[in-house]
């Protein structure tokens, strides 16, 4: 009897020792990560919540799940990522002040802006820092010498533009194009290159004129009037995800029978709640996380993008590519923690592995054709079709090195 | 043209729906509302969540719309412009407040309603044809409806007893007050018929357009817009001031290069009230 009382005691003991040794090591564990904190900078508020917000979520989801796996390593030690968002509510302004911010809080690696005139603005202080940035925005200013630190983190519309346009000639046969856009620097950009795209292929642009001013409600107006022209085909150049579903649903209820398309990363799901039956066949160039594309652990990460936030955006499985290629390449040259020049001596040559796609694939920069230098993240060209609320793909393509 | 005739009859009717909420505060309240646009905005989310997440009828939805955002419009008389109003003078104070409510409700609404456009399943589906021209079936309906809130607007402010006292207060509150009218209880119910107006509007058209977290200032904008020239604070020169800007916008885009059409309209504007600053139907005196 005595000697199984002292059985329990010494198990007791030994159970409280285990468990207070499991802890200690536990917090010796966790204080042995540091933290490697990346930039999130991007509109997060108003009509393009669309695009900055779910930057933000996607990164703070991607850092979640690495920090869950014990985090990062990197050279000899292991970090925790964290993710620091900062709205620039699409102002040139507030994009360079919110760089500032970053910068001011030792960030070295900063994912967005997503436009081209915040993108342009925050350059001169990505320049001035030393601080590499990846914005969504496609003006090659921001990716040709003298400018070094910016990598363009998605397929430019004028990229995708002229294979799109192509493909639809040879598929759909069409012969007229018009675009319409927002009355904003970027969309307009977007809307001049794709109409000297179209031309150079010969297509008729019957209409490149018409826009709409940022907030409209009623798209009848400007599209009775583009819809006029009776083109095949209809390029929503840069249009923002809150526009997208009801210009697509204002041209059907006019009448055009005709294909469209856009350029920019949307959500299918969205836009099929707003359009309903006639967002069907509509052709978006973007987000790679197409289910007949993806791989096991992008699956894994759109669950727990659900489980973060509520509901799934494609665009997220664009994004995730931001931080998943700086992170790589981080552990590639684990001096670019603290040197940034570090990682761009290793644009060129760096080839990580893609975990987002069913085949595997590498990752690594491009660029070096439309920018003379490695500023481009190697996204999957993947030009897809809105079908009852999801995508199916038309077809895949490489960006060129 | 008749295309672009209806554009202007839908994008009028639509107009004046959402100045009238604007008016009726202003009007009563003195108070410019910056946050009309968010309140419409988030009339359009009420709609969408009975509508689509909870599966109720489209038109529950809608008079919830009303129930709710004239709510919250109460709300913001009792504890937000009342007090404020008790202890300043100054018109300022009010529309910094009115902004500082705007960002406040285009913030929260973000982390509540998300990043997503939002639509709902069509009311009426078929497209009616006129003259060549097309016009859904749900547009059609949407104009009935909108002309039916207005003109039952109209006779509410007109022809009851309520109505009146409210016409009273806009014009001389210390007069109204002297007759017995509780001014408290219709100052807080004035500015929820107002707001509940704006969310009635957000909540029609979100049935033929779509809504989203960001879509406030640009209404806003518009709003203001219309009641400049239809005169600040006269529900008719608001219902004038929302045709007014319709047609104008549904010309010129019919006749203009897109980029030039906001641009003509506003240079209009400016010259018009450099002209008659107190709008079409407005008083000199306020």
């Amino acid at each position: 009897m005595k000697s199984s009382g002292i059985k329990v005691t010494l198990l007791v003991r030994a159970l409280a020792l285990a468990t207070t040794a499991g802890t200690f090591a536990l917090i010796s564990l966790a204080q042995a990560n540091e933290t490697l904190k990346i930039g999130a900078l991007g509109v997060m508020s108003g009509p393009f919540a669309g695009w900055g917000g779910v930057m933000c979520q996607t990164s703070k989801t991607r850092a979640a799940m690495w920090n869950d796996d014990g985090g990062v390593a990197i050279g000899d030690k292991t970090y925790n990522i964290e993710v620091v968002c900062v709205d620039d509510k699409g102002d040139p302004k507030g994009a360079q002040t919110g760089a500032e911010k970053l910068v001011s809080e030792g960030i070295k690696y900063i994912q967005g802006p997503n436009t081209d005139s915040t993108a342009e603005s925050a350059k001169a202080v990505m320049e001035a820092n030393g601080t590499i940035n990846m914005p969504y925005a496609f003006s090659k200013s921001l990716y040709k010498a003298p400018a070094s630190q910016s990598i363009l983190g998605m397929v430019a519309s004028y990229q995708v533009g002229p294979v799109i346009y192509k493909w639809l000639m040879d598929n759909k046969g069409i012969k007229k194009i018009a675009f319409v856009c927002e009355n904003n620097a970027d969309p307009l950009n977007q809307r001049n290159e794709g109409t000297a795209a179209a031309k150079t292929l010969g297509l008729e642009v019957v209409s490149d004129q018409e826009t709409y001013e940022s907030g409209t409600t009623d798209f009848f107006p400007v599209l009775t009037k583009v819809i006029g022209t009776s083109p095949d085909h209809i390029v929503l150049s840069g249009v923002n995800p809150s526009d997208v579903g009801p210009l697509i649903k204002a041209a059907r209820e006019l009448g055009f029978t005709g294909t469209m398309s856009t350029e920019t990363g949307q959500d299918p799901r969205a836009i099929f709640e707003v359009a309903g039956e006639a967002a069907n066949g509509f052709i978006v160039a973007g987000g790679a996380s197409t289910e007949a594309i993806r791989s096991d652990f992008m699956v894994k990460f759109i669950e727990r993008y659900t489980k973060d936030w509520g509901e799934w955006n494609d665009v997220a499985g664009l994004y995730v590519y931001g931080p998943e290629i700086i992170v790589q390449t981080l552990q590639s040259t684990p001096k670019a923690l603290d040197d940034t020049e570090a990682f761009k001596a290793a644009l060129d040559s760096f080839v990580g592995k893609n975990p987002f796609l069913k085949e595997g694939g590498e990752l690594k920069y491009v660029g070096r054709q439309d920018y003379g230098q490695s500023r481009q993240v190697s996204v999957p060209i993947v030009v897809q079709a809105v079908k009852d609320g999801a995508y199916e793909p038309l077809f895949v393509g490489k960006l060129p090195d | 043209m008749t295309q672009v005739l209806l554009n202007a009859l839908v994008v009028g009717t639509t107009y004046a729906l959402i100045a009238l909420g604007i008016t009726i505060i202003f009007s009563i309240m003195k108070v410019v509302n910056f946050a009309h646009g968010q309140l419409y905005m988030i009339g359009g989310f009420v709609v969408y969540y009975f509508n689509v997440v909870f599966g109720l009828p489209f038109w529950f939805g809608l008079l919830m719309s009303f129930v709710i955002v004239g709510a919250l419009g109460i709300a913001m008389e009792l504890f937000l412009f009342r007090p404020v109003m008790l202890r300043v003078k100054r018109e300022e104070v009010t529309m910094l407040l009115a902004m500082g409510t705007a960002v406040f409700l285009e913030s929260l609404a973000l982390i509540v309603f998300g990043e997503k456009q939002r639509g709902v399943p069509p009311i009426a589906t078929g497209i009616v044809e006129l003259f060549g021209a097309r016009l859904p079936t749900g547009r059609v309906v949407v104009i009935v409806v909108a002309a039916l809130l207005i003109v039952a607007l109209m006779l509410f402010i007109g022809y009851t007893k309520t109505g009146r006292a409210l016409r009273a207060m806009a014009q001389d509150r210390d007069a109204t007050a002297l007759q017995g009218v509780n001014l408290k209880w219709l100052s807080a119910m004035g500015f929820g018929l107002g707001t509940g107006l704006a969310g009635l509007a957000g909540g029609l058209l979100v049935a033929i357009f779509a809504v989203h977290t960001g879509a406030g200032t640009a209404v806003s904008i518009k709003a203001f817009l219309m009641i400049m020239i239809g005169g600040a604070g006269v529900l008719s020169g608001a219902i004038l001031g929302g045709f007014v800007l319709g047609v104008l916008e549904s010309v010129g885009y019919a006749l203009l290069p897109g980029s030039m059409t906001f641009l003509i309209i506003f240079l209009i504007v400016i010259g018009f009230l450099i002209v008659r600053p107190h709008g079409i139907m407005g008083k000199p005196w306020g």
